[in-house]
């Protein structure tokens, strides 16, 4: 994954912080649009019992160099309109062949991450994109060939690379919390999280969208933290108001005091999802449709803080956020891109990133075999490590 | 130090009693929008195991203040189940209570109640001589031994009760017996044979045996309509209207407000909009006509109002938190002589509604204050999130800074039973929050809600207790000297 521009957080344009709604550990908090426009709908595609296997990455479509595999629930399609008029958010039979759908022996294939359908709309994987953009990153392995690295790494790169994510069904509490919440009026994402962490932030252009894919949320995947987090934590205080009432001389005084405990916990629980609305990302533009670009990103990985990768569909007069998702990453999933972050900085050259990194040559190379990185070293390299 | 002792435990007495009032006004054990029948069941179970452990006398009083069905059976249980240790004189005040609780129960609850002490293994000869007197107390044995003839053959299996007449060869032999003398038995045999006789039976025994024909659904209905009672009638509504049964028109003038309320909201939004005179003057009758057997008279009164998401409730109690806040709509402007109403998420004819979109009650709240009523209603499950606890607040500044005289009162009905605070949730210290299981007990709630509000000593609660057993038994038409058991 390349990146074309690092710039500030996702931000909040166009979009307002609504009061957050807690159950058990699980904290929901509202985003409502201000100006709810009409040329840009979002629809799901499910995918069945023949839904796709895998998805070809790159390659020709019937025969894939690199294919990503995952269990795979459906697809969003997107519909616009070039001028700013209403798009009729419709459903669509389309063949297998014309999904992008074949079968590569025997395995079902779905042809790239983000396809064009005809004018107009544009089908892409939820989440999914993001995913493979942290898996393909440094995915071409060591660029010289230093001697350590096996044969296997040096001709084939990282393939294959895995990771786990956890279906959003089986984080504990978020299938009530989910039922429970209240949807309001404007409401277009949410910013989700289990035990006070961002576990994740969902934004739909549209109202009536984000009502329907509402409960689309407990099939979207987490990161192993979130789960982790559900099941050690019961609950987490409520946001409630306070108003000191010597401030109170009238009920105008008093409502205006209610709204500005309102506006206060709403400016806290932004600050709560800082590392996505803030903090730098790198982003990497995929699609241009219309006045739309698709991109996905990556907060800068240090090891210590959280991290996210999502992807996001911007408006390009006015920057407005017309969609987004994000994901949690687990520590181990932050150590392991930040590994391939410095070996890639320092030309995979295990001595200098040793150095980089301040520690000595057989401890880095003790971190990438807990790191899962192993194979791409070569047996003698690793042999009388220390555990 | 023994004066203090006494008052703290006074104190309290009261307010577990009030606690568990509160509940027993709103739990029914089934499943609510924000928890599962499990928690609710574990929760009032609790609840009646330690007030019955701690004050039994008063336990068996609350049967009088007006608790809701599923309670109220609940308490007979209870009580039939053990008194061992109770004085003839305390055992003889249960009796008169528990039989007055029956008689007050539906038939099928009644029944219910003294199965569920069978189920405990108890049989003695107070349950016997309860159990007497109560089935010589019903109005037509015969028609129960039909409707519910499994719940009155478990009953006399369990305490040997000798049966008028025939009823013990039908109880037990059923419609394999040649002939009865009484002509509803008889109908009951020959509809086994016959399919005329069907439609001289009750409709829920009727359908039980047109199922085993395979008789047409809607041929069924349209037969049966004359024997309906006004419940059944209402209940079948939707399926009338699916099947094109024309003959099961209901008389909207005469169904229970709440009944009318749920109905209401059951219809699409489509059909209450063409009907929408009709039924707003049904709402209107109903409630008069709740007002004339409980009269409230109040002022200026403004209702705050919940219409959000989760007055949808459960699969077991689907929109009744909606309708219990229409209900109440419709009594309130009947029983003030201003009334203003504010409806969260805001709304503008109450008869559109459909549970929707956030719960802001501080808004409201504060709308409502401003036109300076007597009264404040707030009807709400109490999960008040946008933002999260406003209402709490705004009832708490209002009473300390801008009302301390007291000229407003503010109030909380709840109609939802929230499993783990024991009770309706509330909405803060400041506001008395009242439990609420049908909008006819509003009357009942509102006097109650000097005790909810924990300014009223214990012996003001058992002097209130006092008078409404005294109505109570009044009411179930048993004289002192009658009592048994």
């Amino acid at each position: 994954m390349k990146f074309d521009e690092t710039s500030a957080g996702l931000g909040l344009r166009g979009l307002q912080i609504a009061p957050a709604q807690a159950f058990g550990a699980v904290r929901l908090v509202p985003l409502l649009r201000e100006h709810v426009r009409e040329d840009l709908r979002l629809e799901t595609r499910p995918y069945g019992d023949d839904g796709p296997d895998a998805v070809g990455v790159r390659g020709l479509a019937d025969r894939p160099d690199v294919a990503y595999f995952s269990y795979i629930p459906h697809a969003y399609v997107l519909r616009w309109s070039d001028d700013g008029t209403a798009v009729a958010a419709r459903g669509a039979s389309l063949s297998s062949k014309k999904q992008g759908l074949r079968t590569v022996g025997g395995v079902r294939v779905l042809h790239r991450m983000v396809r064009a359908e005809g004018p107009g709309a544009l089908r892409f994987l939820p989440l999914h994109l993001s995913f493979e953009g942290f898996l393909s990153l440094h995915f071409g392995g060591p660029d010289v060939a230093w001697s350590e690295y096996s044969r296997e790494a040096l001709s084939h790169g990282l393939s294959p690379r895995r990771e786990r994510a956890v279906l959003g069904a089986y984080v504990k509490g978020l299938e009530d919390a989910v039922r429970m919440f209240e949807i309001h009026e404007r409401q277009v994402g949410a910013l989700v999280f289990v035990a006070d962490a961002l576990a994740a932030m969902v934004c739909f252009p549209h109202p009536d969208d984000y009502r329907a894919l509402h409960r689309a949320l407990v099939r979207d995947f987490f990161g192993e933290i979130v789960y982790q987090y559900a099941i050690l934590y019961d609950d987490v205080p409520a946001h409630r108001v306070a108003v000191r009432e010597v401030e109170v001389a009238d009920l105008a005084g008093l409502r205006a005091a209610v709204r500005r405990a309102g506006a206060d916990w709403a400016a806290f629980t932004g600050d709560m999802a800082a590392r996505v609305l803030r903090e730098p990302l790198r982003w990497q533009t995929l699609h241009r449709a219309g006045p739309f670009r698709l991109r996905r990103f990556m907060s800068a990985l240090h090891p210590d803080e959280d991290n996210h990768i999502g992807e996001a569909i911007v408006r390009d007069d006015g920057g407005e956020l017309e969609y987004c998702k994000t994901f949690r990453l687990s520590a181990a999933q932050v150590r392991r891109a930040y590994l391939l972050d410095k070996l890639a900085q320092h030309d995979w050259d295990l001595a200098r990133t040793a150095e980089a990194l301040a520690v000595t040559r057989e401890a880095l190379l003790v971190r990438l075999r807990n790191a899962g990185f192993g194979y791409l070293l070569k047996g003698h390299v690793l042999k009388d490590l220390p555990p | 130090m023994t004066m203090s002792t006494q008052t703290a435990a006074a104190r309290v007495t009261c307010e577990d009693l009030v606690v568990f009032l509160n509940a027993c006004f709103c739990c029914t054990g089934q499943r609510e929008f924000y928890s599962d029948g499990h928690a609710q069941t574990v929760s009032i179970e609790f609840l009646h195991d330690y007030i019955r452990g701690n004050y039994r006398r008063l336990y068996a009083r609350t049967l009088a203040a007006g608790v809701n069905h599923f309670n109220r059976a609940r308490i007979v249980t209870e009580l039939l189940a053990g008194s061992r240790h109770l004085a003839p004189e305390e055992r003889r005040e249960e009796g008169r209570l528990i039989a007055a609780a029956l008689r007050s129960l539906p038939a099928p609850r009644a029944y219910r109640a003294l199965l569920a002490v069978r189920a405990r293994g108890v049989n003695n000869r107070r349950l016997r001589a309860i159990v007497r007197d109560y089935l010589s107390a019903r109005p037509d044995l015969k028609f129960d031994a039909i409707k519910y003839r499994d719940k009155l053959r478990d009953l006399i299996l369990h305490t040997h009760l000798p049966l008028p007449g025939e009823l013990g060869g039908f109880l037990f032999k059923g419609w394999r017996e040649r002939r009865y003398a009484a002509p509803l038995l008889e109908s009951f045999r020959r509809a086994h044979y016959s399919e005329e006789a069907l439609y001289e039976l009750p409709f829920t025994v009727a359908e039980g045996l047109a199922a085993r024909r395979k008789i047409d659904r809607a041929v069924f209905l349209r037969k049966i309509a004359p024997r309906l009672t006004a419940l059944e009638r209402l209940r079948l509504q939707a399926t009338a209207a699916r099947e094109g049964v024309a003959e099961l028109t209901i008389d909207l003038g005469r169904a229970g407000l709440t009944r009318l309320a749920i109905y209401v909201l059951s219809l699409p939004l489509g059909e209450r909009r063409q009907r929408a005179a009709e039924l707003r003057t049904a709402l209107d009758a109903a409630a008069r006509r709740c007002l004339r057997d409980a009269p409230l008279a109040l002022g200026r009164v403004a209702a705050v109002l919940d219409c959000s998401y989760s007055t949808a409730g459960s699969p077991d109690k689907p929109r009744r938190s909606l309708a219990i806040a229409l209900a109440v709509d419709a009594l309130l402007r009947a029983a003030s002589a201003e009334y203003l109403s504010f409806w969260t998420p805001a709304a503008d004819d109450p008869l559109q509604l459909v549970p929707r979109g956030q719960t802001d009650l501080a808004g409201p709240l504060l709308d409502a204050l401003e036109t300076r009523p007597d009264l404040v209603v707030v009807v709400s499950d109490g999960f008040d999130n946008d933002p999260t606890g406003g209402a709490g607040e705004v009832c708490r500044v209002f009473k300390a800074r801008l009302d301390p005289a007291g000229r407003t009162t503010i109030v909380h009905v709840n109609p939802v039973f929230d499993a783990p605070e024991l009770g309706p949730r509330r909405l803060g210290a400041a506001v008395p929050t009242l439990g609420l299981r049908d909008a006819e007990d509003l009357p009942t709630a509102l006097a109650f809600a000097r005790f909810a509000a924990g300014d009223l000593s214990l012996a003001e609660l058992e002097d209130y207790l006092a008078r409404r057993v005294a109505v109570f038994l009044a009411r179930a038409d048993l004289a002192p000297e009658e009592a048994t058991a």
